[in-house]
């Protein structure tokens, strides 16, 4: 069993590293943030999958606080963009 | 089973790959989603050297706190960023920064490769020390015992970094509010994220850093996990950051190294030596003080993110 | 039974594996930024999601199978709520997207 689960890491990690060829390529940023949010669930799944395998727990809680902070960087990616097309919410930062 | 070493071999190559991108990337943004993905690659890379202490250091700093900081400084410079990128170095300088370079590569080289084998380690002594705290994660007992001053110091080391973020206000908003996110569309992804998340985070959370008496887990990685939650709220605007001026606010940012300090002033005058803990006693003491330290740590991350106060005080 | 278990675990986890395959190859292959993001939810909610399935019968504890489903659980939030966030962002700075912005 623990081969074809190494397989599968195998292949969970190949998908990561053409998911990452959309993250060069881009062209926007909305598509560099997706494409990390698919490299970090596949990310995820080669945690768990090495979790299992080994028989390590800890792998597992890191694959959870990967996947409670899953949203964070994108969060602030979409805070940020909607701060930047909408900077007269922003009183009295630009004051000289 | 020559397939392990294959994929050890083929995530390192995926490693180095993204983090030299990283570093050629012209544009700010691409460099930060890509030390974003370089941060998740590392965690799992620490995991299979068996180190899930600084894998989880890794997920929650790494692809969490550090991918927020760069992305809201990568939209702040996004407006200079063509006239910067326009600019070329001289000739001279190009010779310069290449000769510092290699300098710099060829002295890093020369130290890796006069390193004595094997390095001196000092693990098999703390290894053999380990019963003396009653803790069973190897990593709480380096961290909180053995080389606490460090741990000790590191904390007012992040004190200094967020003094260092707080000077750089303007005069007008000393003590003040960093700038305000305005609130989100209350029915919007946003705030039901912020609304459904931080219950969850709490406690793993608090888990992570109850856990690491004997397993993987720590003060600073849940104090992390604590800041990203606090962040999040105030990402959605549905809370605001306390003015840096506040005495409350003050005195949360202090109360990690003070109990520390106490502790080790205690351990001085008590016991042997600046911060011994008493055998009986060490378990306990070390939990108060990382209790203490993951509400102060949680409190200066969080702000440091946050970034310079930028509203003043009254409003 | 433990072949049943086996047996189990190869299709889901083979199963996930396929949707983040296809998910993977929406993301390369797609024309624009909107239908990629079709193609990346597809692995976050049923990729993921079946290779945990498939994983709930080697893990060793009942804790451990808890935090896998807690892993999936978070995951899936995430996917709906970035999904969003990223469309909106994209809808924004995208081409055609005069007046578009809510």
């Amino acid at each position: 069993m623990n081969e074809f689960l190494t397989a599968m890491v195998g292949l969970v990690l190949v998908l990561l590293a053409l998911g990452l060829v959309r993250v060069l390529r881009g062209p926007g940023d909305a598509d560099r943030m997706m494409a990390a949010q698919l490299i970090g669930t596949c990310g995820i799944a080669a945690l768990l999958l090495i979790g299992v395998i080994g028989g390590t727990s800890a792998a597992i809680d890191v694959a959870l606080v990967l996947a409670l902070l899953a949203t964070f960087a994108a969060a602030a990616f979409a805070e940020c963009a909607r701060r930047a097309t909408q900077p007269e919410t922003l009183p009295e930062t630009e004051r000289p | 089973m020559t397939i392990v070493p294959a994929l050890d071999l083929f995530v390192a190559g995926i490693v180095l790959i993204v983090a030299v991108w990283t570093v050629a990337a012209r544009d700010t943004m691409s460099a930060v989603v890509g030390f974003v993905a370089y941060g998740l690659l590392l965690a799992l890379v620490w995991v299979r050297l068996g180190a899930p202490d600084v894998a989880l250091t890794e997920a929650a700093i790494g692809s969490g706190l550090a991918g927020a900081l760069l992305i809201g400084a990568a939209t702040r410079l996004r407006a200079g960023e063509p006239s910067v990128s326009t600019e070329r170095l001289g000739g001279a300088g190009r010779v310069l920064a290449m000769t510092l370079s290699a300098v710099v590569a060829a002295a890093v080289a020369v130290v890796l490769l006069s390193l004595p084998d094997p390095a001196p380690s000092l693990a098999s002594e703390a290894a053999a020390n380990a019963g003396v705290t009653s803790l069973g994660n190897p990593v709480t007992n380096v961290l909180m015992a053995f080389r606490a001053m460090d741990t000790m110091l590191e904390k007012v080391v992040l004190l200094l970094a967020l003094l260092g973020v707080w000077s750089m206000a303007r005069d007008h908003a000393w003590g003040g509010r960093p700038r305000s996110c305005r609130r989100a569309d209350p029915e919007g992804p946003l705030v039901l994220l912020a609304r459904v998340l931080p219950p969850v985070g709490v406690v793993l959370g608090i888990s992570v850093l109850w856990v690491s008496a004997d397993h993987p887990g720590g003060a600073f990685q849940g104090a992390t996990i604590l800041a990203a939650m606090w962040l999040l709220v105030l990402m959605a605007g549905l809370g605001d950051v306390p003015a840096a001026g506040g005495r409350r606010l003050r005195l949360v940012l202090v109360a990690g190294p003070a109990v520390f300090l106490t502790v080790g002033l205690g351990g001085l005058a008590l016991g042997a030596a600046f911060l011994s803990y008493p055998p009986a006693w060490a378990k306990p003491v070390i939990l108060v003080i990382e209790f203490a330290m993951v509400l102060t740590v949680a409190t200066t991350l969080g702000l440091l993110v946050a970034g310079p106060p930028e509203r003043s005080a009254e409003r | 039974m433990s072949v049943v278990l086996d047996l189990i675990t190869i299709a889901a986890v083979s199963a996930g594996v396929v949707f983040f395959l296809a998910g993977t190859v929406g993301l390369l292959r797609f024309p624009d930024t909107l239908t990629r993001l079709h193609a990346l939810t597809k692995a976050d909610n049923l990729g993921l999601g079946l290779v945990v399935l498939g994983l709930l019968p080697q893990v060793g504890s009942l804790r451990d199978g808890l935090k896998m489903i807690c892993v999936w659980l978070l995951v899936l939030l995430a996917g709906a709520t970035v999904s969003q966030l990223v469309a909106q962002a994209a809808r924004r700075d995208g081409p055609g997207s005069d007046g578009a912005a809510p």
